[in-house]
C-alpha cells in the first residue's frame, strides 16, 4: 500500500516488482489515518478473523537499508513465516494491544490540518496550503507521513537537505526515526 | 446570509450551506446531516445506533454550531474562513476505542488500474498489511 501524492508516484515501483499480491495507492492518507501509522515502511498482522495479531511494527522486505536503519529483515521474515505456517503469534493480544501506538487529541487535529492542506493545494491554493502543512507538522512532529510526505506535494525533494536536516534535529533531540516494537 | 463551503474529511470534501455568525459557523439539521451523516433527533446527534447529547450545539432556531457539534463529539475542526473551507477530523478516543478492540479497521483502496479493493474482501486469509511510499 504506496501513501503518496498520486498513483503515478508509485507505478515505477509497482510496476518494477509486478507482485502477485494487491498493491494499493492511498493518496487521502486514510489507513495512516485508521492504524495510526507515523511512518513508511509500517507493518500489520491481520488474522483470518480479521484481528490484529501484530500492531504497527517497522520492517523492510530487504537488507538494502540495513546500514542506515539498523534493521534486519530476516528476523520480521522469519516470525512472519512462523505465524503463517505454524500460527505462532509473536504476543499476546493484551500485549499486543499494551504495544499499539496511539493517537492524542493534538495529532488528529494534525491529520486535520494535514487534510485541509491537501485540499487547499488541489483547489490552488499553495500558500494557505503551506501554512497548514507546517501547522500539521508542529503538531505532530513524530508523524514522518505528514512531515515527510507532505514534501513532494510541497516541491520540496524528500531525499534532499531539508529531509536530512528534519532527520537531524529529530535525532538530536533524543527521538528515533523508526520507533520498533520489542522481539516477541 | 448563507454562503456554501467546502467540508473537508481525511476522504471526501463536500459543499455544505454555512451562515457565519461572528467566528461561529450555523449550519442546518439537514446540512449537517448531508455533509457528515449526523443527524439531530430528541437525543441528541445520531449515527446508526450511537447518540451523543446534543447540549448548546443546537440554537434555539434549531440551527447548528459547527464547532460545538465538532466538540461534542471530540473530533478536531480546522477553519480556513478566507476560503470558505472547513475541516472535520476523527476524534482521538474514537481511533483509540476501535485500535484497542484489536479489530482491524476496514477500508477500501483502489490499485493502479482502479480496482477497488477492501481489507474485508480478504477475511478468510492471513494478511500482512505492509505501508511506503516514494518519498
Amino acid at each position: 500500500m504506496a501513501l503518496d501524492k498520486d498513483a503515478e508516484s508509485a507505478r515505477p515501483w509497482i510496476e518494477g516488482a509486478s507482485p502477485t499480491h494487491p498493491s494499493l495507492i492511498d493518496t487521502h492518507y486514510v489507513v495512516s489515518d485508521l492504524y495510526n501509522m507515523v511512518n513508511v515502511p509500517t507493518i500489520l498482522w491481520i488474522d483470518e478473523l480479521g484481528m490484529i495479531v501484530r500492531p504497527n511494527d517497522v520492517a523492510y522486505g530487504n537488507n538494502k537499508y540495513q546500514q542506515v536503519t539498523g534493521l534486519d529483515a530476516e528476523v520480521h521474515k522469519n516470525a512472519l513465516r512462523a505465524w503463517v505456517k505454524d500460527g505462532v503469534k509473536p504476543w499476546s493480544d493484551d500485549r499486543a494491544r499494551a504495544l499499539q501506538s496511539l493517537p492524542t487529541a493534538e495529532h488528529q487535529l494534525a491529520r486535520t490540518e494535514f487534510a485541509l492542506a491537501r485540499h487547499l493545494l488541489v483547489s490552488g491554493k499553495a500558500e494557505k496550503a503551506e501554512q497548514h502543512f507546517q501547522r500539521a507538522g508542529e503538531l505532530a512532529p513524530h508523524d514522518f507521513n505528514i512531515r515527510r510526505g507532505s514534501m513532494p506535494m510541497r516541491g520540496i525533494d524528500p531525499m534532499g537537505p531539508e529531509f536530512f536536516k528534519m532527520a537531524g534535529d529529530w535525532a538530536t533531540a533524543g527521538n528515533k526515526y523508526y520507533e520498533v516494537l520489542p522481539p516477541s | 446570509m448563507t454562503q456554501i463551503w467546502t467540508l473537508v474529511t481525511t476522504e471526501s470534501a463536500v459543499p455544505i450551506e454555512v451562515s457565519p455568525m461572528g467566528d461561529q459557523l450555523l449550519v442546518t439539521q439537514t446540512g449537517l446531516e448531508t455533509a457528515t451523516g449526523w443527524s439531530t433527533k430528541a437525543e441528541g446527534f445520531c449515527l446508526g445506533d450511537r447518540c451523543v447529547p446534543a447540549g448548546v450545539a443546537v440554537e434555539d432556531d434549531g440551527r447548528v454550531n459547527l464547532a460545538a457539534f465538532a466538540a461534542r463529539l471530540h473530533r478536531p475542526l480546522v477553519i480556513e474562513a478566507g476560503e470558505r473551507m472547513v475541516a472535520l477530523g476523527e476524534a482521538a478516543t474514537d481511533r483509540t476505542d476501535s485500535l484497542q478492540t484489536l479489530v482491524a479497521p476496514d477500508f477500501e483502496l483502489p490499485d493502479l488500474s482502479g480496482h477497488v479493493h477492501r481489507l474485508s474482501d480478504y477475511r478468510g486469509k492471513k494478511i500482512l498489511l505492509a505501508s511506503y511510499a516514494s518519498w
